[in-house]
């Protein structure tokens, strides 16, 4: 069963093109590693699947969701996590609130959102002193690891994450490394877009290689071959 | 019914947050409020402290400040969505835009209650206003606080997302609330015996202003945030 599936999908930000047509084709269960130079338009096909942008022509199927449609679009958010460059914490809660918060807002009773929170804060090993601080007083490798955290309360179907090792100590990266393998055991799909190519290569990815807004086939243009 | 519960379960957990959030930061209590007092003192100073000219325009002063206190806190509360990756956030969250939007509204209103309990208190003491009729002085602050916390949430989200909330929020929303500074100055001129008007009638046509912008709020907010 196909998770992703882009026909020709074209895509803009403002006016400019940022992906120009692109095929691509995931399917459940599988590891995706989404690589180019920058600009290549990694960013935009995950925010793409997201449901974050709207396509400008072209198919784009999402967990079932048609997303040229509007109604797709906010139907398929609910059911995917995006991880980007920004951490979607609030500054003057503190740790527990947030990841109280964003699992309240995917629908929890209380008593799931704290039980979720408690197994998420587990499994990226934020300490439980941390919970009563605020997110502006934490380092970036902690605010990362609460980012990530807040996702996992929500467990998603899919996961889209851009440059999920940035800004984390080893341990941090190691995590990424299990959270991936662990969504994927559990049936999910995860899509990674990186520049850490022998890291993510560990987690036996698909990897689709994008140039100038499009899948190009053969040697990338960041340094290495597709595999 | 089960999605009125959501809603409205959703919308208590946003003005939580938000509340929570001004809780932490103390934005009101810091700085909008000092500001309120000030532009009443600066009314009184600019009127030669004549206690028989400020009673008679008290009503009119009180929403001007009022207003322009507003502007600070909407754009505030505004700007928690757009900081840190926050709004993103929240479109991917599941959280219904309904939701979102009588939530936030409903914490601007708090706020906006507090700040006019202080400007009263500002009136009595600065201009030697007495009040006349509490319950109509009650009752109209809170309905004309419903409609400037449902037009400042709409607004506020609209030129957020124009990208230049510091400059346009007022431009687009004062022409919207003129009528309702309108109504409210009316319903305070009776209630502080300043002028033989009818106030309950000008705060029945506040009720009416109240609920057509937070039903045109609702509508319409999830077109701004969402797509």
């Amino acid at each position: 069963m196909s998770v992703v599936e882009l026909r020709a999908a074209v895509a803009l930000l403002g006016r400019f093109p940022a992906l120009s047509g692109v095929d691509l084709m995931i399917h459940a269960g599988e590891t995706v590693l989404l690589r180019g130079p920058n600009g290549a338009g990694k960013t935009t096909v995950l925010h793409l699947c997201a449901g974050l942008l709207r396509p400008e022509s072209g198919g784009v199927r999402v967990l079932d969701h048609d997303l040229t449609e509007v109604a797709g679009r906010r139907s398929v958010r609910r059911r995917v996590a995006l991880l980007g460059h920004a951490t979607g914490l609030y500054d003057d809660l503190t740790v527990g609130e947030n990841l109280r918060f964003w699992a309240r807002a995917a629908g929890l009773s209380a008593a799931e959102a704290d039980r979720r929170t408690d197994e998420a804060r587990s499994r990226l090993e934020v300490p439980v002193r941390l919970l009563d601080q605020p997110v502006h007083t934490l380092s970036a490798g902690q605010r990362r690891r609460t980012s990530l955290a807040a996702l996992v309360v929500r467990r998603p179907e899919l996961w889209l994450l851009d440059e999920p090792h940035a800004g984390l100590d080893q341990r941090g990266r190691d995590l990424v490394d299990v959270l991936i393998g662990d969504a994927v055991a559990a049936g999910g799909t995860v899509v990674v877009s990186s520049h850490e190519l022998d890291r993510v290569a560990a987690l036996s990815p698909r990897t689709v290689t994008l140039a100038g807004g499009a899948v190009v086939d053969g040697p990338s243009t960041d340094g290495g071959a597709p595999q | 019914m089960n999605t009125l519960r959501t809603v409205l379960r959703d919308a208590r957990l946003v003005a939580a947050r938000d509340l929570r959030i001004e809780a932490r930061s103390r934005v009101v209590i810091d700085q909008i409020l000092p500001f309120a007092v000030l532009v009443l003192v600066l009314f009184g100073f600019a009127l030669d402290a004549d206690h028989r000219t400020l009673r008679t325009f008290a009503p009119g002063l009180f929403w001007v400040t009022v207003l322009l206190s507003a502007l600070l806190a909407i754009q505030r509360s505004a700007s928690l969505d757009s900081a840190d990756g926050t709004g993103t956030a929240l479109r991917m969250s599941g959280l219904s835009p309904v939701a979102r939007y009588l939530g936030r509204a409903a914490a601007v209103l708090v706020q906006l209650l507090v700040l006019e309990v202080v400007l009263v208190g500002g009136l009595v003491v600065l201009y030697g206003v007495s009040v006349e009729e509490w319950f109509l002085l009650v009752v109209a602050g809170v309905v004309a606080g419903v409609a400037v916390a449902a037009a400042g949430t709409l607004y506020g989200a609209l030129a957020s997302g124009l990208g230049a909330r510091q400059t346009l929020l007022p431009i687009l929303v004062l022409p919207v609330l003129a009528p309702v500074l309108i109504g409210a100055t009316r319903a305070f001129d009776d209630a502080l015996g300043v002028a033989a008007v009818d106030g309950w009638a000008w705060t029945g046509l506040l009720a009416v202003a109240a609920l057509v912008l937070t039903v045109v709020g609702a509508s319409v907010h999830g077109v701004l945030v969402e797509d």
